[in-house]
């Protein structure tokens, strides 16, 4: 690029975590006007890295340079004082507050003893316009979009006078229109002079709008790259450090015999609104079922259902011939059933206990763990040590809490824990969830794997993607019932789509 | 062992700076008010480590004290705030005022655990009335055991007032010799003062409170139910059993609290116009002892010197108790804003650290 | 900036307290130390959780001591119970450290004094409104029921309405004697009267005192008359708002004369003379003639009665007629009960 140094220049920089070093040695350069693209799975050290350039962390070794000169940024104000402005993946936002109110809090400009609004709201109206955020500033935060909130926290880092502004995995909470938006603002910004950092794991939004991409793996860099000069197999395969595919690979299914029989079963919510609306439909062993529909139409209250934490009205559901409805949950999980559930951090792992326990969070009161109503803690590390070892979960030690590890990690232990069981049923709701693309296939092949060992694998997903690639068999569930069954092969995304809006074209309906 | 390290390394620093602030706080108050703080401290540890008397009394005011700190610090590590130590703590006493009384012919070896265990049963009962509520009905814990408090104390009154009166006075009986905790060999080698086996079973509570909730199948379903019920749900745990059996032992420490006060210092009960405090100073006590068993000993014994010592800072220095109990709140204060204590003592460790960066 | 903040603050903390230690001297002059260091009584004195502020029976015994120590016969000390377990280490304090005397205040105290007094021998105790059985305490009761009787005269005869209240702390036979007294003393001068009696089952909890006074007048009383300790302020409180609006309430203070604190709405006082008591023990301590044992102080010996200042409110020929039944109860001619008559 040009000869002039660059804005921020990170060189060596070291940060250690006890028994983890999070960012080794890692030097990154970014150019006035650029995009540069920070890439990496979960877990890799982007966020760290970042907090440190952000002042909220200070690195063992290494040093900062802006324009060249070495600075100290110990506190997020100073880094700000600096003009590096930070927009986080979580917003820092007074809901109800307006968006000026929100934009000026801390460093409210003061006339005597009044705030001085109107030239606040002059100001970012300015800042708006130049930039095409389009945003009203005197409109509350609990009143405007997603998308919106977050072009508010990018004014707060102009507002500020910030010249390098970090994305930290800024499209995670967008939906696709607003992500095409963000993409124009980000350009918009760059044209305006301002230089740009994005953390990401997405490798479609790397090769849309990043000029350079620095990838990090497991706290080292591994390589920067011209992002027009790659390509996205490249890109993934560095990040992950082998050869990824993103196909799922797998031979036709062999269904068995019938594993899971749920017929007409009914539910209601608390307000009486019928969730489940006489559903049925037959899974067998050896077959992926994927349930596609958008979110809300009963999905978790059919998981509920299936797993015992939610009382039907009426109907059935057998699994191997025995009737399993309204058992208690260990109850059904000791007939058989697995299950990967929807949210890891509420329903999958307890934070707080160490990834030891929570290896046998399900079955700690079974021999050999429970001895004599004391916990055999040989029989738990040694458990917990040959599932870590065997799904390959990285964790600095047996005895780290469960919190501090990545997504990715996380669910990969859960999945460990449930395969592990041996079930017959393996429930798995949103298997893939913000997680990156290594992490993705690995849970994907879990999955297929299990089918090829003649289990019943039941996959529930809101990403047509996922539900196309991995099922054998498609069921679309709309408003509580199923409205259609279809099989990959034969379907596209399109029928699917209207499927799940409600029209019952296609495959055969189960009305 | 590394959780035992971390309590002892850690967090130990920032509490003992936290106690050091509470005390130079109290120290300015007292110069405010005219007191000489210096003599004041002085009197405070005289009093509690001058003579054997007086260690022995503080002995006596700690063990009830680690009790109910116990208590908070077992439903709080199951997820439950039990703000009703206080009434649990009565009906303790009053169990244990019943059994020491009404029950006769029984040996010693026998009468006095049957007290203690009824006490701490009743006590048990008491709180899980409350977990029962919260299981079955969603009702909010804080709120009925709050509330508990105050049926706690009136339901004392009367059972001691209709059964237990002794004529012509506004208080029990006493209780029967066999039923007495108190260990008169120890008592006199501490010149009369109150030693009592409590003293020991408090330490016993705090171990059983470590094997119980990190070695037991039990204790690992609390601690399950408590840092995330969503999970222990799914996992296959009946959160509301758990809530319920938490709730029981977290109030059985709390009875077994006031029972070894009947049984071990009063050998009566009297009507009580107010409850008597020790279960809100279990709060306190789970507070700085961070909800840790081993903790607690540590902060029960703590409070209990300030307490006990108190009397020493007025009888030496003049200090009046309400101050005392301005001294006793700032160090808490102290250690409940750990923030504070933490950002004053940052520049100090961080300094180190940037040395080498730059 | 924020560093030397921290530092500074610090040094300022640590630098009050060698302040405080520099200042030891000075304020280490207290009020006890008058004149001279020539040997003097150490006389300790312990109070219930009511304290020596309490307006009633503690303050009143401390008044004694510091009388005594205006004398410059003795050096009194005193120490507040917070809780019913520390009247035991509170006493020992004082007889651990040899002090020549040692009170307990209030009928709470008792079986601390008797277990203090068994387990120290050659102490010497005295406790007022309980009687302790050993060797070495003095105890002294007083005769509550013939005070409270002419009160109950002064009371039976300036009421208006004919409906008279009494307040009682907790139920125990102190103050059953009170209220015994009370009632015959009304009835002996106005057989129309009706008295009504509440025990408000605490001594220091002004929210009840005040809710029943509250109930009484409400109901028409125009007399009430408290035995409560600190409860009883509440009563007062609920007086004084009442006469502030134009009413005409009454209140009978007890223990010291109450119309010093509440000039208002004062009728008259049954006042106890602890502070005499304490002086007159004390006294006996002084002078080396102590002795064991227990002691009513009724009528007769000036232990119980109504204050000079009764003549404000009360007029002359009620105050006459209560000179008449004093001289009845102290001549025996009147026997005053003890416990209500059913």
């Amino acid at each position: 690029m040009s000869a002039a140094s660059p804005v921020l220049e990170l060189k060596g920089i070291t940060k250690r975590f006890p028994g983890i070093v999070a960012n080794d040695s890692i030097s990154l350069k970014l150019n006035k006007g650029e995009i540069h693209a920070l890439l990496g799975e979960n877990g890799a050290g982007k966020s760290t890295l970042m907090n440190v350039v952000f002042g909220l962390y200070q690195p063992e070794e290494g040093t900062i340079e802006m324009n060249g000169q070495p600075v100290l940024i110990d506190n997020p104000n100073k880094a700000i004082d600096l003009g590096i402005g930070m927009v986080h993946q979580h917003f820092k936002l007074v809901e109800p507050f307006t968006v000026t109110e929100n934009i000026i809090l801390g460093m409210e400009p003061k006339k005597g003893i009044n705030l001085d609004y109107k030239s606040a709201t002059a100001k970012i109206k300015a800042l708006s316009e130049q930039y095409g955020l389009k945003v009203n500033p005197n409109a509350k935060i609990h009143d405007i979009s997603v998308g919106m909130q977050q072009r508010v926290e990018i004014l707060k880092t102009l507002y500020r006078g910030a010249d390098v502004l970090i994305f930290d995995e800024p499209t995670a909470v967008l939906t696709p229109q607003e992500i095409t938006e963000l993409m124009e603002i980000m350009r918009r910004l760059v044209a305006e002079g301002k230089s740009i950092i994005l953390i990401t794991h997405k490798l479609k939004e790397i090769m849309q709008i990043s000029d350079t991409v620095t990838i990090i793996r497991r706290g080292k860099v591994i390589d920067s790259v011209i992002t027009k000069e790659s390509s996205p197999q490249e890109l993934a395969e560095k990040m992950v450090g082998r050869a990824v595919s993103f196909k799922v690979d797998k031979i036709p299914a062999t269904p068995g015999s019938t594993v899971l029989k749920v017929d007409k079963i009914s539910s209601k919510s608390k307000d009486g609104i019928a969730v489940l609306d006489e559903l049925s439909f037959t899974l067998r062993a050896g077959e992926i079922l994927g349930v596609a529909g958008v979110d809300g139409n009963g999905q978790s209250e059919l998981i509920e259902a299936l797993t015992g934490l939610r009382k039907i009205d009426s109907g059935s559901i057998e699994l191997l011939g025995e009737q399993v409805a309204n058992l208690s949950p260990r109850q059904i999980s000791e007939h058989g059933v697995s299950h990967i559930p929807e949210d890891r951090h509420k329903h999958g792992l307890v934070l707080d206990f160490s990834m030891k326990e929570n290896m046998v969070l399900e079955t700690y009161y079974k021999k050999p763990y429970n001895k004599r109503g004391f916990l055999n803690y040989d029989a738990i590390t040694k458990q917990a040590k040959r599932l870590i070892e065997l799904f390959d979960v990285r964790t600095p030690s047996l005895d780290t809490l469960a919190r501090s590890l990545s997504g990715g990690n996380q669910q990969k232990a859960i999945i460990a824990r449930e395969i592990d069981k041996n079930p017959d049923l393996l429930i798995a709701a949103q298997p893939t969830r913000g997680l990156d693309v290594g992490a993705i296939e690995f849970v994907q092949k879990q999955l297929v794997a299990q089918r090829d060992q003649n289990k019943a694998v039941l996959l529930i997903s809101f990403e047509l993607d996922e539900i196309m690639n991995v099922s054998d068999r498609i069921i679309v569930i709309y408003e509580g019932r199923i409205v259609g069954e279809v099989y990959p092969e034969k379907t596209n995304d399109q029928e699917l789509g209207l499927m799940m809006a409600g029209s019952t074209v296609g495959g055969k309906s189960h009305e | 062992m590394s959780k035992l390290s971390k309590i002892f390394t850690g967090n130990i620093v920032v509490s003992l700076v936290a106690i050091l602030f509470g005390l130079i706080v109290g120290a300015i108050i007292m110069l405010i008010g005219g007191y000489d703080p210096i003599l004041a401290y002085q009197s405070l540890f005289e009093q509690v480590f001058g003579n054997k008397y007086d260690f022995g009394e503080t002995l006596r005011e700690i063990s009830p004290l680690v009790l109910t700190g116990l208590a908070v610090a077992f439903a709080f590590r199951a997820g439950l705030f039990n703000i009703g130590g206080e009434g649990q703590f009565i009906i303790g006493m009053t169990a244990a005022t019943f059994i020491g009384i009404k029950v006769t012919g029984l040996p010693a070896y026998i009468h006095a655990p049957l007290a203690l265990i009824v006490g701490a049963v009743c006590g048990g009962i008491w709180a899980g009335i409350a977990g029962y509520l919260k299981a079955a009905r969603g009702v909010n814990e804080v709120i009925t055991t709050i509330m508990l408090n105050w049926t706690a104390l009136y339901l004392g009154n009367y059972i001691v007032t209709n059964f237990l009166m002794k004529s012509g006075m506004d208080k029990s009986f006493d209780i029967q010799d066999s039923a007495s905790i108190s260990i008169q060999s120890l008592s006199s080698f501490f010149n009369d003062a109150r030693i009592h086996w409590g003293m020991f079973l408090s330490i016993l509570a705090a171990i059983f409170f470590y094997y119980f909730l990190w070695k037991s199948k039990q204790g690992f379903e609390l601690r399950a139910v408590g840092h995330n019920h969503n999970a222990a749900e799914y996992a296959g745990m009946n959160v509301g059993r758990n809530v319920v059996k938490a709730m029981f032992i977290s109030g059985a420490f709390a009875g077994l609290a006031g029972a070894i006060q009947i049984l071990g210092v009063f050998h009566y009960q009297t009507i009580m116009s107010g409850t008597p405090g020790t279960g809100f100073d279990g709060i306190a006590v789970a507070l700085i002892g961070m909800n840790h068993p081993f903790g607690i000993l540590l902060g029960g014994s703590l409070f209990g010197i300030l307490t006990y010592g108190s009397a020493g800072m007025s009888f030496g220095a003049d200090v009046p108790p309400e101050l005392i109990r301005i001294v006793i709140g700032s160090i808490i204060f102290f250690i409940a804003a750990q923030g504070i204590v933490r950002w004053v003592l940052k520049p100090f460790y961080s300094k180190r650290k940037k040395e080498k960066v730059l | 900036m924020r560093k030397t903040l921290k530092l500074s603050m610090v040094m300022m903390l640590s630098l009050s307290v060698l302040l405080a230690g520099c200042g030891k001297k000075d304020d280490n002059a207290g009020s006890t130390t008058g004149a001279g260091s020539d040997k003097k009584v150490e006389i300790g004195m312990v109070t219930d959780v009511g304290g020596v502020n309490d307006k009633s029976f503690n303050q009143s015994a401390w008044e004694g001591l510091q009388a005594l120590e205006k004398d410059g016969k003795i050096k009194p000390s005193y120490l507040q119970s917070t809780k019913a377990d520390e009247y035991i280490t509170n006493l020992n304090k004082y007889v651990k450290g040899k002090y020549a005397l040692t009170w307990g205040i209030g009928m709470s105290l008792g079986d601390a004094i008797k277990t203090v007094a068994k387990q120290n021998p050659d102490s010497k105790l005295a406790i007022i409104d309980a009687v302790v059985d050993e060797p070495n305490v003095k105890s002294v009761t007083f005769a509550e029921n013939e005070g409270s009787f002419l009160v109950g005269v002064v009371a039976g005869k300036m009421t208006k309405t004919n409906k008279i209240g009494f307040v009682g702390g907790t139920k125990i036979p102190v103050i059953e004697k009170f209220a015994a007294g009370f009632k015959a003393g009304v009835l002996a001068v106005n057989p129309q009267a009706k008295v009504y009696i509440e025990y408000t089952g605490a001594f220091d909890k002004p929210d009840l005192g005040k809710t029943s006074a509250a109930t009484f007048y409400n109901d028409g009383a125009d007399i009430v008359f408290q035995a409560a300790g600190g409860t009883g302020t509440g009563v007062f409180n609920e007086a004084t708002e009442r006469v502030k609006k134009g009413e005409k309430v009454w209140v009978i203070g007890v223990d010291k004369d109450q119309s010093i604190e509440y000039p208002d709405v004062t009728l008259t006082s049954m006042v106890k003379r602890v502070d005499e008591a304490v002086k007159r023990v004390s006294q006996e301590v002084v002078d080396g003639t102590f002795k064991g044992g227990a002691e009513e102080l009724t009528l007769k010996d000036n232990g119980v009665g109504i204050p000079d200042t009764s003549s404000k409110n009360v007029p002359a020929d009620v105050l006459k007629l209560v000179e008449d039944y004093k001289a009845k109860i102290v001549s025996g001619e009147i026997k005053v009960p003890v416990t209500e008559e059913k």
